[in-house]
């Protein structure tokens, strides 16, 4: 099997996913909100209509509540159906068909029926757009037994668990980051996927481990080379999923490391970074040269204004301060 | 549209297996031996068997948390069904689910939820899968007055009538949304009217008439066979039960709140004894032929019973079992 790389953006790397898993299988459809516009959902739906028919590529009325129900309903009835919000922030109007539904279907009928859905979300920070259309509400989703929730950080996951996620036979919601659309990576042509509850090593690093997820990851690796500047050796750890957690990996790098840094893009309260600290300190405390660190949202909804949106939001700026306090050093920025 | 002798004699017995199975889980709720909360249909069988005789083995349903009748007129095992409210192994839901979550995809009945309303979505999404596959299936989804109330009724109106999806909304208006009479959550009663807005065949018939339901179901199924769905039915029914377990004013446990003399009016439209009436006077069948009926469905009740009581409830070690499909 050859694999030929070639650089794709994050964006035309879910577009790729569809197309591929969409010929493959007769039984996935996409339904959701502006699939016929790239202005909701950029150029992820490019060219599905016009290949695979407006039986299989359904734009719907703004109906978040029963549309995320059909997508489950026809995943009953034997469909692999991808349901996309947008914006993520609507998909509270679906809390039910998610959490109340598909999350427990399997289990309260005793594993007679699965429910192989995807709920696709977006997340759209920044640019003003104010507290209703720039949430990252991944740690809601992850709190509800029998979801599964994965966060790709590159145009390589994007794809691979875009396919891992349609592939599943149990509900999966595939959080993806808008301002990550943008970025490149190498994506091979052929169809792969990444498996769900791995994640990975981003960069090795002996001096402390930065757990990130989603748009962090990216951050977090732009602190590491601010960090081996003042020589500080940062590991990167891209958690790729956020339910399961990939336990083992975190653990077996804060090990090494004996500092923890956890950077999530979503609020501190109940988040999944506070998840991640929890792992970290049920397993060897003993292990810790200095106190895990958070670096999250404030418990703040996101503001409108640019001056208090460059206060609300995090970068890597933010983890190399947290790094920095962690280690004990100090960096000159 | 006649209902030949066949179907009127299946109907008859449909409904008295349903009743003879809800009646015979009122002893062992009062006694503790049952516990989960059971939502009886008594009085509201004739929606479920005459819907369900309109459907074929593929076509699909979904319930509500009063759905025994809806599983069993589909064609659910009566074994694994009581087996389930006993909360044991052998259930159809295997214990994990209770009288809320019955569940047969073998023949066609998809599950069922006691969120109000929020299966509804969920058989519109199973006719979209049918109309997608244009393989002929239609999809039924049962609800009560109460789930008028929820915004997700009329998004999933909206949307079938859009792509005139082959699903049938049968709304069993039982008068009561738990405690609250209609009259407190809607200003009006004409439940049927809410899929006129949205250009959808809508009807309202007597739901305590076997016949009357049976034949406007097939009337609808057939439309939705022929791409003309989808069909909203309201059923005008009413339930002699309290609202959950065998509650009722006579017993006086306060969750019925319903006045003495309307339960009495409704108990001289038993759907039951209106078949038995009509079977009767058109010669359909004898009295004893009935009879016989009546004591087969009694029989497998007990069986049933039996079968659940010997079973085994779940293991604690299997707690985990289930959460995701591996």
């Amino acid at each position: 099997m050859s694999i030929k790389n070639r650089r794709l953006t994050y964006s035309l790397a879910i577009n790729e996913a569809l197309h591929q898993t969409m010929e493959r299988d007769d039984s996935v459809i996409l339904i959701g909100q502006g699939v016929k516009s790239p202005w909701y959902v950029g150029n992820t739906a490019q060219g599905l209509i016009k290949k695979f028919g407006e039986q299989r590529v359904i734009d719907t009325p703004v109906s978040e509540n029963a549309m995320t129900g059909a997508a489950m309903g026809a995943s009953l009835a034997g469909m692999r159906a991808v349901v996309v919000h947008p914006r993520m922030d609507f998909m509270l109007y679906a809390f039910d068909p998610i959490v109340n539904e598909a999350a427990n279907w399997y289990y309260m009928n005793g594993g007679r029926i699965s429910v192989p859905v995807v709920f696709w979300g977006v997340i759209n920070r920044g640019g003003e757009q104010a507290a209703q259309h720039s949430q990252a509400l991944h740690a809601m989703f992850s709190h509800a037994p029998g979801l599964k929730v994965v966060m790709p950080a590159t145009a390589y996951d994007a794809k691979g668990l875009m396919v891992a996620a349609i592939e599943d036979d149990n509900p999966v919601v595939f959080v993806d980051d808008r301002r990550l659309y943008n970025t490149e990576d190498d994506v091979p042509e052929e169809l792969y996927s990444v498996p769900i509850g791995k994640g990975i090593v981003r960069r090795e690093g002996k001096d402390v481990s930065v757990i990130a997820s989603s748009s962090m990851v990216g951050e977090a690796l732009e602190a590491a080379s601010i960090l081996e500047r003042s020589g500080v050796d940062a590991e990167v750890v891209d958690l790729r999923t956020v339910k399961p957690l990939d336990i083992a990996l975190i653990r077996k790098s804060v090990r090494k490391t004996g500092r923890a840094v956890i950077a999530d893009p979503g609020w501190r309260t109940c988040g999944l970074a506070a998840e991640v600290a929890a792992v970290i300190a049920e397993d060897d405390p003993g292990c810790l040269k200095s106190p895990i660190r958070r670096v999250t949202l404030p418990d703040i909804p996101a503001p409108a204004s640019r001056s208090l949106e460059e206060k609300y939001y995090i970068n890597s700026k933010h983890i190399v301060d947290a790094v920095t306090q962690s280690a004990g050093v100090n960096i000159p920025l | 549209m006649p209902v030949d002798k066949e179907t009127v004699i299946a109907l008859y017995r449909e409904m008295v297996r349903i009743r003879a199975c809800e009646e015979s889980f009122v002893e062992p709720i009062l006694s503790r031996e049952i516990r989960c909360p059971v939502h009886l249909c008594t009085g509201q069988e004739a929606v479920a068997a005459g819907v369900c005789a309109a459907l074929e083995k593929k076509d699909y349903i979904f319930g509500n948390h009063r759905s025994h009748g809806h599983y069993l007129a589909k064609g659910g095992g009566m074994r694994e069904m009581v087996a389930e409210v006993y909360c044991r192994e052998t259930g159809c839901s295997r214990g994990r689910g209770g009288s809320m979550h019955l569940i047969d995809p073998s023949i066609g009945m998809m599950g069922s939820a006691p969120i109000v309303a929020g299966t509804i979505p969920l058989a519109l999404g199973a006719a979209l899968a049918a109309s997608i596959r244009n393989d002929g299936r239609v999809a039924v989804s049962f609800f009560g007055d109460g789930a008028t109330g929820e915004g997700v009724l009329c998004e999933s109106l909206n949307f079938a009538a859009l792509k005139k999806l082959p699903i049938l909304f049968v709304c069993e208006n039982n008068f009561y949304s738990t405690h609250l009479p209609i009259d407190e959550i809607r200003v009006s009663r004409r439940i049927y009217e809410l899929g006129i807005p949205f250009g959808e065949q809508s009807h309202r018939v007597d739901g305590n008439d076997v016949l009357e339901v049976h034949r406007a179901a097939r009337k609808a199924v057939d439309l939705c066979r022929k791409g003309k769905g989808p069909v909203f039915l309201e059923c005008l029914t009413y339930r002699m039960h309290g609202h959950v377990g065998p509650d009722d004013n006579i017993q006086g446990t306060h969750t019925d709140i319903r006045p003495p003399a309307e339960i009495e009016k409704w108990r001289k439209k038993d759907p039951i004894r209106k078949l038995e009436r009509h079977i009767l006077k058109k010669r359909v069948a004898s009295k004893s032929e009935l009879k016989e009926i009546q004591v087969q469905a009694e029989k497998e009740v007990l069986d049933a019973h039996d079968f659940a009581r010997s079973s085994a409830f779940p293991k604690g070690e299997e707690l985990n079992l289930y959460v995701y499909k591996e």
